[in-house]
């Protein structure tokens, strides 16, 4: 104790004569009020951008939804024309070189000829016929590039387009002789809107369900978890099947395509009317929603006002989660025959045309729809990853 | 205990009855009766149906009656183990199904020991040995799984044996064994077919359980209890074992709830590209021809199949945990 006084008394006594602010410690730094004063969904974006693999996965979707728009002109031919001289050509290699000279991107021409013992068309590259591949053109002078923009105007603007009088198919043709490339760009369409319709069909679902079930209790929710449970407990491919056989075969392919987006939202909605209600079930005894009740807000101004903001991000993260699910069911059904028929093209439609599997065999090039099925799926549970680990940035 | 599986139980009834409901629902879906459509396309290519077919017909399925009627008789088959007519093959359905429900099972069960066998061992490493190169490999690995839908592996499967192996890998048996009754040598070679579904199914379920084992076990392997235990100098094999991987096997095992309608759906499809000799392909059949009462009869069985797997792991879970036996039993 007295080496502690002796101490103090050595030093010299020292004031800083600086301005001294009583709130130093309370003040912002720029950097930190942006943090503290942003609101919870720039929080959740600040915490989202950090995920790398969620961000390009982010941006590789929105690229291939905004695809879907201008699909006729990104492929380079019609997606229904027949090119009845090349029936299941395998796929073309684009090069660049020509006899060591660098051409620019290019194909050569197929020669075509038939095999009589397996009675097949044989393709083999002509190196003597380079035919360069024309980008951003207008002209009609090949077979296939006249097409109905969304079924309404024509016209013939393409992206890349093969060379005059000549073919590129760079992923090849299928059985009647149709492009496979511009097959699966097309099909983008339908398949990418079934995930989205359905979830927009399960998510309202599910939002009322387990809202009803969260926020009233009682006789409601043991009735909404039992019909949960039966739900869940089905197989959930026998039964689509079994809802889109039971489809009248005499609907047109535009209403059987509507009947088969809403049976994949209406058995999909469970697990988010379960969500929402566990976190109602927790959020109805807070204070603030108290407070609210005793004040008189009727319970969907309370459910929709008060208790919906403070988990509407994990809503969006789990409904990310289930739009593949939706996906793959499409692709399942149309793949067995039950799903969506042509004219309509989906990825799944295109694959059923894979499943003899003779024609696999022999020509494989018929399961390249399959990739961008498995790139979109594994897109969104990437993104649904991130934007799970997004949705509560307080943590 | 014993109190507890009354429970479950007694739970089982009134949701396989709402089930049935569903199922009869879609067995009326399509529009007019069956029998109506089978006379009429009868009589379209000049063919006359018996009067004794009507009335058998009739008579097994109460055509004609109110839609509640026939529920109800359709309903007091299934609990005699009438599994109905099969318009179609014109045989009782249990004809048509034969050992096929049985080899459904088989596969089904084959594929949920893969799942588990597989995923416990891999998912316990990635959570132990976080973001080392093994662990992102599988990581990596497990996301395809899951995002590859499982027909399209089996057609990649058979594309590639066929490539390089030059064999067929479909089927469930060798050729010989087909309408055989049951024995010794079927089972072998049932046995020596059953891995190609069996990896087939499993796969996208073995990704998700992986990853959610690994989460668990994570959250657990967090927490302050097992610092607590490594900083007391418990060897770490036993700071794993005795406690956090206990506590992660709870969740691991209640998802057998999960994956098993998915392991089911999955088989469905798989077993119609494979054309294994299970329930898939007939369902298939059945649906295409529209002959709803075979293929409600197997939408019941594989329900009854899911209900039935989640009343054992939620058994398996009790005999686990005591706060849920207990806990029941208080309720009670």
């Amino acid at each position: 104790m007295s080496d502690a006084t002796q101490g103090t008394s050595d030093l010299k006594h020292y004031v800083n004569d600086r301005p001294f602010d009583p709130y130093s410690a309370v003040t912002l730094s720029p950097e930190q009020e942006k943090y503290y004063l942003a609101s919870q969904w720039v929080l959740m974006w600040m915490k989202f951008k950090r995920h790398k693999l969620a961000l390009i996965s982010g941006i590789y979707l929105v690229l291939v939804y905004l695809s879907v728009v201008i699909s006729e002109v990104l492929a380079p031919y019609s997606f229904s024309h027949r090119h009845t001289d090349f029936l299941y050509a395998p796929p073309q290699d684009v090069r660049f070189f020509h006899n060591g000279e660098f051409m620019g991107p290019f194909v050569y021409e197929y020669d075509v000829s038939l095999n009589l013992e397996e009675l097949r068309w044989v393709y083999t590259e002509n190196t003597a016929r380079p035919k360069q591949l024309r980008f951003f053109c207008t002209s009609d002078d090949y077979a296939g590039s006249t097409y109905e923009f969304w079924g309404i105007w024509e016209s013939n603007f393409h992206i890349v387009c093969p060379a005059k009088d000549s073919q590129f198919f760079f992923l090849g043709t299928d059985r009647l002789g149709r492009d496979i490339q511009s097959r699966i760009i097309q099909g983008a369409r339908i398949s990418l809107t079934v995930g989205m319709i359905g979830i927009i069909i399960s998510f309202t679902l599910g939002l009322v369900i387990g809202g009803m079930a969260g926020y009233y209790g009682g006789w409601i929710d043991s009735v909404v978890q039992r019909v949960i449970e039966v739900i869940r407990s089905f197989p959930a491919l026998p039964l689509w099947m079994a809802l889109s056989a039971a489809m009248p075969v005499t609907w047109s392919p535009i209403l059987v395509f509507m009947g088969i987006t809403v049976i994949l939202g209406l058995l999909d909605w469970p697990g988010l009317a379960r969500a929402v209600r566990s976190k109602l079930l927790a959020l109805r005894e807070e204070d603030f929603a108290v407070a609210a009740q005793l004040m008189g807000a009727k319970p969907s101004r309370i459910i929709g006002k008060h208790l919906m903001p403070s988990f509407m991000s994990h809503l969006i993260a789990s409904a990310t989660l289930a739009i593949p699910s939706m996906i793959l069911g499409e692709t399942a059904l149309s793949f067995l025959g039950l799903g969506l028929r042509p004219p309509i093209t989906s990825w799944g439609v295109l694959l059923n045309e894979a499943q003899n599997f003779s024609a696999v065999a022999l020509y494989p090039w018929l399961l390249y729809p399959a990739i961008p099925v498995i790139m979109v799926v594994l897109a969104f549970q990437f993104l649904g990853d991130g934007l799970r680990d997004a949705a509560d940035p307080y943590k | 205990m014993l109190g507890y599986l009354a429970h479950r139980l007694l739970m089982m009834i009134p949701t396989l009855l709402v089930i049935s409901v569903f199922v009869f629902i879609i067995i009326q879906l399509p529009p007019g009766d069956y029998l109506t459509t089978l006379v009429t396309e009868l009589q379209a290519q000049g063919e006359e149906i018996s009067q004794e077919k009507l009335e058998f017909y009739r008579q097994e399925y109460g055509f004609g009656e109110p839609v509640v009627l026939q529920y109800l008789h359709w309903l007091w088959g299934l609990l005699q183990g009438n599994l109905g007519y099969s318009f179609e093959h014109e045989q009782p359905v249990a004809d048509v199904v034969g050992d096929r429900a049985l080899l459904t099972i088989v596969v089904s069960m084959g594929t949920i020991i893969f799942v588990y066998v597989v995923s416990f061992p891999i998912g316990v490493y990635s959570a132990v040995r976080q973001y080392s190169a093994g662990d992102y490999a599988l990581t990596f690995v497990g996301f395809i799984g899951l995002a590859t839908p499982n027909f399209l592996l089996a057609l990649v499967l058979m594309y590639l044996a066929n490539e390089y192996f030059g064999t067929s890998i479909g089927g469930l048996m060798d050729d010989h064994f087909k309408d055989q009754p049951m024995s010794w040598a079927k089972m072998v070679s049932i046995l020596e077919h059953l891995w190609v579904p069996v990896i087939v199914i499993g796969t996208s379920g073995t990704a998700g359980m992986i990853r959610r084992l690994r989460a668990n076990l994570l959250d657990e392997l967090h927490k302050q209890y097992v610092v607590t235990a490594r900083a007391k100098g418990v060897p770490p094999g036993k700071a794993l074992i005795k406690y956090p991987l206990r506590m992660a096997l709870n969740p691991f095992i209640a998802d057998i709830g999960n994956i098993l309608p998915e392991i089911i759906s999955g088989s469905a499809i798989v077993s119609i590209v494979l054309s294994l000799e299970t329930t898939g392909p007939m369902l298939l059949r059945a649906l295409q021809s529209q002959d709803m009462y075979l293929a409600g009869s197997f939408l019941m069985f594989l329900a009854l199949l899911t209900v039935l797997g989640t009343l054992i792991s939620d058994l398996a879970l009790a005999a686990l945990d005591p706060r849920i036996r207990l806990g029941a039993d208080l309720a009670k």
